[in-house]
C-alpha cells in the first residue's frame, strides 16, 4: 500500500469508528485526534489492533503512546517503523 | 536520602499544572454519617453548613439505615474486626460464604466470589479468563475499573460507539477468528444514567458465539422490576455470563464488590485473580451489613418503589422547569450545561442554596458535554427534591439556561 493510500486509510477509519454518524468534521492528516478528545485513549488501542491486523505487525505498547497516536501523519510515522510502507 | 530535590520538583510542578488546567479535586469534609441532609465543611476551615446531597450514590439510602448499622455492630461483636488474612488462608468466614450464596440467589446466577471492591472485580476478571486469541469486545463509555482491567488482559481489544448495535454486530464479525468473544458493558452508565440494551447484546452474543459481561454497579439493588439489575429490567436474566458489581453503592455503600455469574468461571477466578488472593479478604463487619441488605431488599420493594418514584417526580419537575437533560428512568440525573466552567459555577451556586451536586468537565466526560450529575435517592423526601428544584432553577435563571437548547447554551457559553 502507497503512503498516501494509507493515510487515507486510516482517515477513513477514524472517521468511521469514532465520529458519530451525523458528525460532519473533517479530518486531516494534522487534526489532533487523541490531545483533541475525537479518539479517547480507550478507543486508541482499537485502533492499534486494527493497525496490527492490517499490516501484520506489532506495535509495543512503549510505543503506543498517545502522542504517537495523536495525529495521522505520526501514526504513519509508526507504521513506517513498524512495517514496510 | 533519594528524594532530592530534583524529584520533588518534578512533582510539585505536575499538582502546579493539574491546578492551572482547573482539574484540582478537592475534597470536602462530611461531618455526620451519610444521608439526605448532611453537613459539610468546605472549603477547609469554613463554617459547617446543612445541605442536602444529591450526589450520593447512596440509591437505597441504606448507607446509615439503622438495622445496615445494627448488623455492622452485631458482625463486628460476632465476628471481629479483621481477618488479617487474605481469603485462601485464614480469611474465609461462614459469613463470606453466606453472602456470596445471598448474592448469587439475588442476582439469579449460578455463583459469586467477593472481591475487596469492583474496581478490583473488574482488575481481575478480563486477565484470568482471556487470553491473546480472545477478543474483547466493550462499549466506548465502560467505566474507568474496566478500561484498567482490560489493559491488565493480553487478549485484543475492539471497542464499540455507545450503545451502538449496528457497531457491535461489525466488531463481532471482524474478531470471528478469535478462540473466545467477550462483550463488555456496563449496565447502567454512569454519567448518563442510560441503560445498555442487553436484550440486543444477549441477542448479539448467541449471534455471533460470544460471553457477555456486564458491570452492574449503577443498578444492583433497585433496577429491575424486584431490583435485581439491568439483566431484570432488560428481561435478560440467566443470559448474561458474567455480573461484577459492588456493595459500595446502593447495597450499603461501605466498599466490597464480586463477580456473579457462570460457575466455572467463578470458581477459575477463585484460583487466579490476583486482586482476590493478594488482597485482604472483605472484613466481617462489611459482610454482615451486607447480608442485611440483601435481605432487607429481598423481603420488599419499597425502598426501589420509592426511589422510582422520587426519580420520575424530579425528572418530571425539571423538564418542565426547561432544563436540558436525557429521557430516562435511572436515579442519575445529568443536567446538560455543556460548557466546564458553567457547570462548576453552576455547582458552586447550588452548594451556596443547600444543595450538594458536583460539576463534571472533561476529562470526566467528553470536551463540551460538561453537566452536573444528580443522583437521586430512596432517602430523598418530596421536600428535599423540591428545594432541589427550586435552586436549579433559580440559578437557571441566573445564566439564563432555561428552556434553552443544546446549541443555544453553548451559543452563550462556548464547549
Amino acid at each position: 500500500m502507497q503512503p498516501d493510500e494509507a493515510k487515507q486509510m486510516i482517515i477513513d477509519y477514524v472517521k468511521k469508528e469514532f465520529l458519530e454518524d451525523d458528525s460532519d468534521m473533517k479530518i486531516t492528516e494534522t487534526t489532533p485526534l487523541i490531545s483533541s478528545g475525537i479518539v479517547d485513549s480507550f478507543s486508541m488501542v482499537s485502533l492499534k489492533t486494527f493497525l496490527e491486523k492490517k499490516y501484520e505487525i506489532q506495535i509495543p505498547d512503549a510505543e503506543a503512546t498517545p502522542e504517537a497516536f495523536d495525529t495521522v501523519n505520526n501514526i504513519m510515522n509508526l507504521l513506517k517503523k513498524f512495517s514496510k510502507i | 536520602m533519594a528524594y532530592s530535590g530534583k524529584t520533588k520538583e518534578f512533582y510539585q510542578s505536575e499538582l502546579k499544572g493539574i491546578k492551572e488546567a482547573g482539574l484540582n479535586k478537592e475534597e470536602r469534609y462530611i461531618r455526620s454519617p451519610q444521608a439526605a441532609d448532611i453537613k459539610v465543611e468546605f472549603p477547609e476551615g469554613a463554617p459547617e453548613k446543612e445541605v442536602v446531597n444529591f450526589c450520593a450514590n447512596n440509591y437505597l439510602g441504606l448507607s446509615s439505615h439503622p438495622e445496615v448499622v445494627k448488623a455492622a455492630h452485631q458482625g463486628l461483636d460476632a465476628r471481629g474486626y479483621g481477618m488479617s488474612s487474605v481469603r485462601f488462608i485464614c480469611g474465609t468466614q461462614d459469613i463470606h460464604r453466606e453472602l456470596e450464596k445471598k448474592l448469587t440467589d439475588f442476582l439469579g446466577t449460578e455463583a459469586t466470589i467477593l472481591f475487596p471492591s469492583c474496581m478490583d472485580a473488574n482488575a481481575a476478571v478480563f486477565e484470568v479468563l482471556l487470553t491473546p486469541q480472545d477478543a474483547m469486545i466493550a462499549d466506548k463509555l465502560v467505566h474507568a475499573s474496566i478500561v484498567d482491567g482490560m489493559k491488565l488482559c493480553k487478549a485484543q481489544t475492539y471497542v464499540y460507539k455507545h450503545c451502538n448495535m449496528e457497531h457491535l454486530e461489525e466488531k463481532l464479525k471482524e474478531a470471528q477468528e478469535n478462540r473466545f468473544r467477550m462483550i463488555i458493558t456496563d449496565g447502567v452508565f454512569s454519567m448518563d444514567g442510560d441503560i445498555a440494551p442487553l436484550d440486543k447484546i444477549c441477542d448479539l452474543a448467541e449471534k455471533y458465539d460470544a460471553m457477555v459481561l456486564v458491570d452492574d454497579s449503577h443498578s444492583t439493588g433497585f433496577v429491575g422490576k424486584t431490583g435485581r439489575g439491568t439483566h431484570e429490567h432488560c428481561n435478560v436474566m440467566g443470559r448474561v455470563d458474567l455480573i461484577t458489581t459492588t456493595l459500595g453503592k446502593a447495597l450499603g455503600g461501605a466498599s466490597g464488590g464480586c463477580v456473579s455469574g457462570r460457575k466455572e468461571l467463578v470458581d477459575l477466578l477463585r484460583q487466579r485473580a490476583r486482586p482476590y488472593l493478594f488482597s485482604n479478604t472483605v472484613p466481617p463487619v462489611i459482610v454482615s451489613a451486607a447480608s442485611k441488605v440483601l435481605d432487607l431488599i429481598s423481603k420488599t420493594t419499597e425502598r426501589r418503589d420509592k426511589l422510582e418514584k422520587n426519580t420520575l417526580y424530579f425528572r418530571k419537575k425539571m423538564k418542565e422547569a426547561g432544563f436540558d437533560f436525557r429521557e430516562g428512568t435511572h436515579p442519575i440525573v445529568p443536567i446538560m450545561l455543556y460548557n466546564a466552567k458553567l457547570a462548576s459555577d453552576f455547582a458552586k451556586d447550588l452548594y451556596q442554596e443547600g444543595i450538594y451536586v458536583i460539576g463534571f468537565f472533561f476529562p470526566v466526560v467528553a470536551k463540551g458535554q460538561a453537566r452536573i450529575r444528580v443522583q437521586i435517592s430512596a432517602n430523598h423526601e418530596t421536600k428535599h427534591l423540591d428545594k432541589a428544584i427550586a435552586a436549579f432553577t433559580k440559578i437557571g435563571k441566573k445564566y439564563d439556561i432555561l428552556g434553552k437548547t443544546k446549541d443555544q447554551i453553548i451559543q452563550k457559553y462556548g464547549m
